[in-house]
């Protein structure tokens, strides 16, 4: 049965900072600023419309403190959760269940890094445990490369396969003039680049980038006098079930297997249903292991699904539209992108890269390695 | 009586005399690794400690590339039902998903660290 809260709160704004390596000196509070104040535009509200926030930071512990002061909003639910890269997907879930219970009116969902600037590297205050810690595996990608493994292990896949996660991702920022990398890229580009940590090389990674995002929910009620066209949250699930990878179960199935059923139960929709769909792709396995954990293909079938062109543009099924982490950008964390871009394509608003007539987007994001997995549904006013 | 040690103290500690020790979980018949103090399987506090036999087979495996070499890590499946990372001993590169390992406590280094020898054909 579809929950309650199904289509009652929608997206009415959203917007990017600057992207790649933006203008020396600026912060990340500058770069949210930036974001808020284009979502906020393009929503026709203000700051003091919003009394709800919600985002996250690599930079500050007490991120939803620092971040409510610089932006002059007073919030009346304050919520600074990481639970890595798909904490906005789960803060959106979360923003639109407040909205429908009365609680909230206007939240604000925001994010940003300078991790370019900061140095090219990924920043995090996250640390493994010393049971992890004392190997030196490379965090994060020695973690994806042993899940890597052991799929390859399990099923077959090849690394060309994976390499097709890649060149789509590539194909799709070739139509998306924000993309921070729109240069040709081969599956012998991939294959040939510099091994990171096997089987993974570092195309097969996603950028460091500079950037931020934000987006900003209401109620259907409310939405309807706004300047955009609404994009509802249809449904919405949570699951972790580990955070270091040697507790992960079975590394060839993610959570995602249990949030995309919850997403499914409340959206009443399905896989078939999903017109468009973004996937957190911070490595090139992510996407694999999701389209078969949410039933986009069976379990293994994966690698098959992403091969000849599967998920680029023309193929079977529009992922990652946008050009994805591996592609447009990766400042860190990726979960509200994936949000801006299916909030874009649901209001028909991407040119070259538009999956004409979407009227469904499946969002789902990933935190840590693969410990976090967040699915969203949302929707068009004629899927309500 | 004194407290008994932290558990990873105590962990630590095996290592130090050339074992491998594990958790186990009384209530609901389960190994515990990492050690703690309440079974991550049911929730209950009657763990006792254990000590591995060594026997292993490698579940995955990554090789890290560096400017100062190759290192390998893998995960290491123990007979005894956990799972555990570490690094098998010898060629990163030769190390395969599914081979038998066997325990080797390696002292050398500042902290004994739990790491494995080839033991064998892929099974």
């Amino acid at each position: 049965m579809s929950a309650a809260w199904r289509g009652a709160a929608a997206i009415v704004g959203v917007a990017e900072s600057d992207l790649g390596r933006v203008p020396e000196g600026l912060s990340s509070l500058d770069l949210i600023g930036q974001a808020t104040a284009g979502a906020l535009a393009e929503a026709g509200l203000g700051t003091e419309d919003v009394d709800a926030l919600y985002t996250t930071s690599a930079y500050f512990p007490m991120s939803a403190l620092v971040t409510a002061e610089y932006l002059g909003v007073r919030p009346r639910v304050a919520d600074g959760t990481n639970i890595g890269g798909s904490t906005f997907v789960a803060q959106a879930v979360r923003a639109a269940q407040a909205i429908a219970a009365g609680e909230v009116e206007v939240a604000l969902i925001c994010y940003s890094s300078t991790q370019l600037s900061d140095g090219g590297r990924l920043v995090t205050t996250n640390r493994p445990l010393s049971y992890e810690g004392e190997f030196s595996p490379r965090f994060p990608i020695s973690m994806f490369a042993l899940a890597t493994a052991r799929h390859m292990h399990e099923f077959g896949t090849t690394r060309e396969q994976l390499a097709e996660v890649a060149v789509a991702a590539r194909r799709w920022a070739q139509l998306n003039p924000k993309a921070y990398a729109r240069d040709e890229l081969s599956v012998e580009d991939v294959l040939g680049s510099r091994m990171v940590s096997d089987p993974l090389t570092v195309r097969d990674c996603c950028l460091v980038t500079d950037g931020g995002g934000a987006v900003v929910m209401t109620s259907a009620e409310r939405a309807r006098d706004l300047p955009q066209e609404p994009v509802y949250v249809l449904g919405g699930g949570e699951a972790t079930d580990h955070a270091n990878l040697s507790q992960m179960p079975d590394l060839t199935t993610t959570a995602a297997a249990v949030s995309g059923a919850r997403a499914w139960e409340t959206s009443g929709l399905g896989p078939a249903d999903m017109d468009v769909v973004q996937l957190y792709d911070a490595f090139t396995i992510n996407p694999v292991l999701f389209l078969e954990d949410l039933g986009f293909c069976a379990k293994g079938e994966g690698g098959a699904f992403v091969a000849d062109g599967g998920i680029a543009p023309g193929g079977r099924l529009p992922v990652n539209t946008s050009g994805g982490g591996l592609s447009y950008c990766h400042p860190g964390m990726f979960g509200i992108f994936l949000l801006i871009e299916a909030t874009r394509q649901l209001r028909g608003e991407t040119g070259a890269r538009q999956v004409a007539g979407a009227r469904t987007a499946l969002v789902h994001g990933n935190g840590g390695a693969l410990a976090s997995e967040v699915t969203a549904v949302l929707g068009t006013a004629d899927t309500l | 009586m004194s407290a008994p040690p932290a558990p990873e103290d105590h962990y630590r500690a095996g290592l130090e005399a050339g074992e491998l020790r594990y958790q186990w979980c009384t209530d609901c018949a389960a190994p515990v690794f990492y050690p703690r103090v309440l079974c991550p399987g049911c929730g209950g506090t009657a763990l006792e400690w254990r000590v591995s036999g060594g026997a292993g087979t490698v579940y995955s495996a990554t090789v890290v590339r560096s400017r100062d070499g190759a290192r390998g890590v893998v995960l290491v499946d123990l007979e005894e039902g956990f799972r555990m990372m570490s690094r098998v001993t010898g060629d990163p590169e030769a190390v395969a998903i599914g081979s038998a390992v066997t325990l080797r406590v390696d002292t050398s280094g500042e902290a004994a660290q739990a790491v494995f020898d080839p033991a064998g054909e892929p099974s």
